[in-house]
C-alpha cells in the first residue's frame, strides 16, 4: 500500500500502523507541521510535557511497563538537547524507545538558524541509531525502520531528526510490511552445543547461582516464565540485578534477594562462593561485581546475552551464548529435561545449607525508632499496605532506591521501573506518570527522595491535566542521602553540599496543583497516612519526613570483593579520604 | 583509604582502573568493516573508538559498491586481545555496519599504503634521492630544479623506511594514505 501524503501526515500514519497509542512532546516552531496532523485525528493520544526530558522519561515509563516502545516528540534545538538525559537513560537501560525531533529546514541547516542544533551529532552516542531525514519519499521507511531498531536485538532508544520542509512536503508512504528492515536482525538463538555444555555445568554444579538482569524482563514475559520454571525445577538459587527485580517472583522460594553494592548479604556471598554462575541478560556492572579481580573466583562463569559485545567486557566468562534469553532458556529446558533432569542433589542440600546460615545474618535488620520514622519501615509498612496489589512502583536515585529495591517485593515483571544504568535523578516522578498512562486504574507508587523529586516537580502539571492519579512517596530527609552517607564514610563527614536547603511545604505545593498533600512525621501515624493516600483518588504528594542520618546497608565500597561487603554493624571499618566512583 | 586497600600503581582512584585481568601484551590489528555508505556511519565509526577510548593507527574509508551503497572502512588499531575483541562486537552492534573483519587473525592479507614525499635538494643529495627511489620502485610525480615528489606504495613497513632514508636528504612533506587491505586467496 502506498499512497500520497506530506511528510507530517506520515508521520502520525506510521505510528497508527506501528500500533502506537500515546505520544509524550512538547511543541515547538519545526515540529509545528506534526502537531498540526496530531491536531487532526483521535487515534493516538498526546500527552503534554512541561519539560523534553521529562517526555523521555514518561516514554520510558511507559515502554517498561507495557513491553512496547514509547514514543516521545520534541522540537528542535532545546527540545532535543533536553531529550538527550532521557536518550543516555533508556541507551544505558536498553529501553525502546522512538523519540521524534524537528529540525530547521534542510536549506538552513548549517547556517546556525534559530533553534538549530546538530541534533544527530549530539545524539549519535546516546541512541542505538538516528536518523537524519531529507527526503519526504523516505521518511516513512525510516520511520518504520525505527521501530524495528529500537525493539529488536537488546532494545534501545532511536531518535529521527525531521527538517521542517520535510514535513510540509508531500510524498509516497510505505507502510510497515514493505519497508526494508532486511540487515538488522540479531541473532536469537543460542548455540546449541554451547547450551549443551551449560546443561553439563548445571547436572554437576554443587554450588551454583542464577544471576539475571534486565535482560530477562526485556526478553519478555514468556522469557520469564521459563526462568521461573528452570529456577523451580532445578532447585537453584537465584539472585537479580537492580534492572531484573520482578522476573523472578520475590516471595518464590529460590529467591536470594538483588546483588550488588546494596545487594543482600546472602546474595552476594553466594556470588562469591558459586563453583557455577549462570548470567542471564546482565552485563557485570561495576556496582554488581565490586573488583574484577576479586570477582566470583572459584566459579565457571556462563553468560547469556543478546549483544555480542557485552560479552567479556568486564569478566572474563568461560562459556558465552550469544541469543534471546527466551529463546536460549527454551533449549536449556528442553535439552535439560530430555538428559533426565539431573542435578546434584547432595552438592546443592550443603549449598542451601550454607546460603540459610547467610540468611540468617539478616542483613537488612536496623534500629527502628519509636519517635522518628526510619526510611526502611516507611517502605517496609508501604509494602505491607501494597503487597496484595497488583502495583507498579518506580523510583528516583539515591537511597530510596536501593532501599526500594531491598525492602519491597516484586512479584511479576514490569512493575519495577528504576534508572539504573545511568542513576538519573528526576527518572522517577516523569517515569510514574508514563506508567499511569498507559494503566490508568493501576496504583502506582514513585518512591522518591526529596532531592530527586524536585529535579522534574514541574511535571505536577502534566499529572493534573491528565488526571494521572500517581503517588509520589518521597522519603524526605532534607539531604542527598547518598552523597551524605559517602561524604560520612569516606570523606571525613565533610558534608559539602549535601543538604537539601530552602525546601519547599510538599503540602501546599501539592495543593497548588489541586493534588492532595499528605504530611508524616510520626511512625505511629504512619500506617493511616499510606492507607489515605491509596485510597484517595488522584495524585497524592507524600511528604514523609525521615530519618536524617540513615545509612544505607549492606555495602559493597566501591572496588571491594563481594566478601568485603559492610553490614551496619561494621561501619567504623572505613577510613576517612577520597576514594572510587 | 587504609581500609579499602587500594594497589600501588592505579592509576587513578577509581574502581575501573584496578582491573588487571588480561594479558596486557598490545598488539596491531587490521580490521575491515564493510558498512552502508550513509551521512554519518564515519561519525559512528570514529566517535566508537573516541567515546572508548580505543587508539586508531591509521584508517581509510571509501565507497567499493556505488550500486549497493557499500563502504570500505580499514582500520589499524592496537590492543590487547581482550580490547581488540571488544572493538569487533562494539563495531558489530553498529546499525548499519555490515562484516567485520580481523584481517590480522582471519589468515593471511595484504597490506597497502600509497604516500606522496616531497624532498627538497639539490646536488649529490639529489642524485642520491632519485637513486634511492629507484631502489625503492618509488615514482617521481612532481619535478622542480630544487624539488622531487615522489610516489611510493608498500607496506606501511617499507614507506616508513624510505621516510628515514629520504629525512637526511632533505625530506620536507609527507602525505600518506593509511592502510588499505584485502584478505589474500578467495
Amino acid at each position: 500500500m502506498s499512497r500520497q501524503m506530506t511528510g507530517a501526515e506520515m508521520v502520525v500514519q506510521a505510528l497508527k500502523d506501528q500500533g502506537v497509542d500515546t505520544i509524550f512532546g512538547y511543541p515547538g516552531g519545526a515540529v509545528l507541521p506534526i502537531y498540526d496532523a496530531i491536531f487532526q485525528q483521535n487515534d493516538i493520544r498526546h500527552i503534554l510535557v512541561r519539560h523534553e526530558q521529562a517526555a523521555v522519561h514518561m516514554a520510558e515509563g511507559y515502554a517498561r511497563s507495557t513491553g512496547k516502545p514509547g514514543c516521545v516528540l520534541v522540537t528542535s534545538g532545546p527540545g532535543a538537547t533536553n531529550a538527550v538525559t532521557g536518550l543516555t537513560d533508556a541507551l544505558l537501560d536498553s529501553i525502546p524507545l522512538v523519540v521524534f525531533s524537528g529540525q530547521v529546514p534542510t536549506f538552513m541547516i548549517g547556517t546556525d538558524g534559530f533553534q538549530e542544533a546538530d541534533t544527530v551529532g549530539i545524539t549519535r552516542p546516546c541512541t542505538k541509531h538516528n536518523w537524519l531525514v531529507k527526503d519526504t519519499d523516505k521518511l516513512s521507511e525510516i520511520i518504520h525502520q525505527g521501530f524495528h531498531v529500537a525493539t529488536s536485538g537488546r532494545p534501545g532508544p532511536v531518535l529521527i531528526d525531521i527538517p521542517k520542509d520535510v514535513q510540509f512536503a508531500t510524498g509516497t508512504y510505505t507502510g510497515p510490511k514493505t519497508a526494508r528492515v532486511d540487515h538488522y536482525q540479531p541473532r536469537m538463538k543460542g548455540d546449541i552445543e554451547a547450551i549443551t555444555k551449560l546443561v553439563e555445568l548445571m547436572e554437576t554444579a554443587e554450588r551454583p547461582v542464577f544471576y539475571t538482569g534486565g535482560g530477562v524482563i526485556n526478553s519478555g514475559p514468556a522469557a520469564c516464565q521459563l526462568m521461573c520454571e528452570l529456577v523451580d525445577a532445578t532447585g537453584f538459587p537465584i539472585t537479580s540485578t537492580l534492572m531484573g527485580l520482578g522476573a523472578y517472583p520475590a516471595s518464590g522460594k529460590n529467591w536470594l534477594g538483588m546483588l550488588g553494592m546494596h545487594g543482600l548479604y546472602e546474595a552476594n556471598l553466594a556470588m562469591h562462593g558459586c563453583d557455577l554462575m549462570i548470567n542471564l541478560g546482565a552485563r557485570f556492572d561495576d556496582r554488581i561485581t565490586g573488583r574484577v579481580a576479586d570477582f566470583s573466583p572459584n566459579s565457571t562463569k556462563v553468560h547469556v546475552d543478546i549483544d555480542a559485545s557485552s560479552i567479556n567486557k568486564v569478566v572474563t566468562v568461560n562459556l558465552p551464548i550469544i541469543g534471546d534469553v527466551g529463546h536460549v532458556l527454551e533449549d536449556v529446558l528442553k535439552i535439560w529435561k530430555s538428559r533426565g533432569r539431573k542435578v546434584n542433589k547432595a552438592g546443592l542440600a550443603q549449598w542451601w545449607a550454607q546460603i540459610a546460615e547467610w540468611k540468617a545474618v539478616n542483613c537488612l535488620a536496623y534500629d527502628n525508632s519509636g519517635s522518628t520514622i526510619k526510611p526502611q519501615y516507611a517502605l517496609q509498612r508501604l509494602q505491607a499496605l501494597t503487597k496484595d496489589r497488583d502495583r507498579y512502583i518506580t523510583t528516583e536515585v539515591g537511597q530510596h532506591q536501593m532501599w526500594a529495591a531491598q525492602f519491597l517485593g516484586f512479584e511479576a515483571p514490569n512493575r519495577w521501573m528504576t534508572s539504573g544504568g545511568l542513576g538519573t535523578m528526576g527518572y522517577g516522578f516523569p517515569a510514574s506518570i508514563g506508567v499511569q498512562i498507559a494503566h490508568p486504574d493501576a496504583l502506582v507508587i514513585n518512591v522518591a527522595g526529596e532531592a530527586s523529586w524536585l529535579m522534574n516537580m514541574q511535571e505536577m502539571g502534566t499529572a493534573t491535566q491528565f488526571r494521572a492519579p500517581v503517588k509520589q512517596f518521597i522519603l524526605n530527609n532534607e539531604r542527598l542521602g547518598m552523597v551524605r552517607q559517602w561524604q560520612q564514610l569516606l570523606h571525613g563527614e565533610r558534608y559539602s553540599h549535601s543538604w537539601s536547603e530552602s525546601l519547599p511545604d510538599f503540602v501546599k505545593l501539592a495543593e497548588s496543583f489541586g493534588w492532595k498533600g499528605i504530611r508524616c512525621s510520626d511512625p505511629a501515624e504512619l500506617d493511616a497516612k499510606i492507607v489515605e493516600m491509596l485510597e484517595y483518588d488522584g495524585p497524592v504528594l507524600f511528604d514523609c519526613l525521615v530519618e536524617k542520618h540513615e545509612n544505607c546497608f549492606p555495602m559493597i565500597p566501591s572496588g571491594k570483593p563481594h566478601n568485603e561487603m559492610l553490614l551496619a554493624a561494621d561501619a567504623e571499618a572505613f577510613a576517612s579520604g577520597a576514594t572510587l566512583v | 583509604m587504609a581500609a579499602l586497600n587500594i594497589k600501588k600503581g592505579s592509576t587513578s582512584h577509581s574502581a575501573y582502573d584496578l582491573r588487571d585481568f588480561h594479558s596486557d601484551v598490545e598488539s596491531s590489528h587490521t580490521l575491515a568493516v564493510l558498512v552502508d555508505n550513509e551521512a554519518g556511519v564515519l561519525a559512528r565509526v570514529i566517535g566508537l573508538f573516541s567515546g572508548r577510548g580505543y587508539n586508531i593507527d591509521s584508517l581509510t574509508v571509501a565507497e567499493v559498491d556505488h550500486k549497493g551503497h557499500r563502504s570500505r572502512i580499514t582500520i589499524v588499531t592496537r590492543g590487547t586481545m581482550a580490547v581488540i575483541d571488544q572493538i569487533k562486537a562494539q563495531l558489530g552492534r553498529i546499525v548499519p555496519v555490515h562484516e567485520v573483519h580481523d584481517l590480522t587473525l582471519e589468515g593471511q592479507s595484504v597490506e597497502r599504503e600509497l604516500a606522496l614525499f616531497k624532498v627538497a635538494a639539490t646536488g649529490e643529495k639529489r642524485v642520491e634521492s632519485l637513486r634511492l627511489a629507484d631502489i625503492f620502485r618509488a615514482n617521481v610525480v612532481d619535478s622542480t630544479l630544487e624539488s622531487f615528489v615522489f610516489e611510493i606504495t608498500g607496506t606501511p613497513e617499507k614507506i616508513d623506511a624510505f621516510a628515514e632514508l629520504m629525512r637526511p636528504l632533505g625530506l620536507v612533506d609527507v602525505a600518506r594514505t593509511g592502510v588499505a587491505a584485502l584478505a589474500r586467496g578467495v
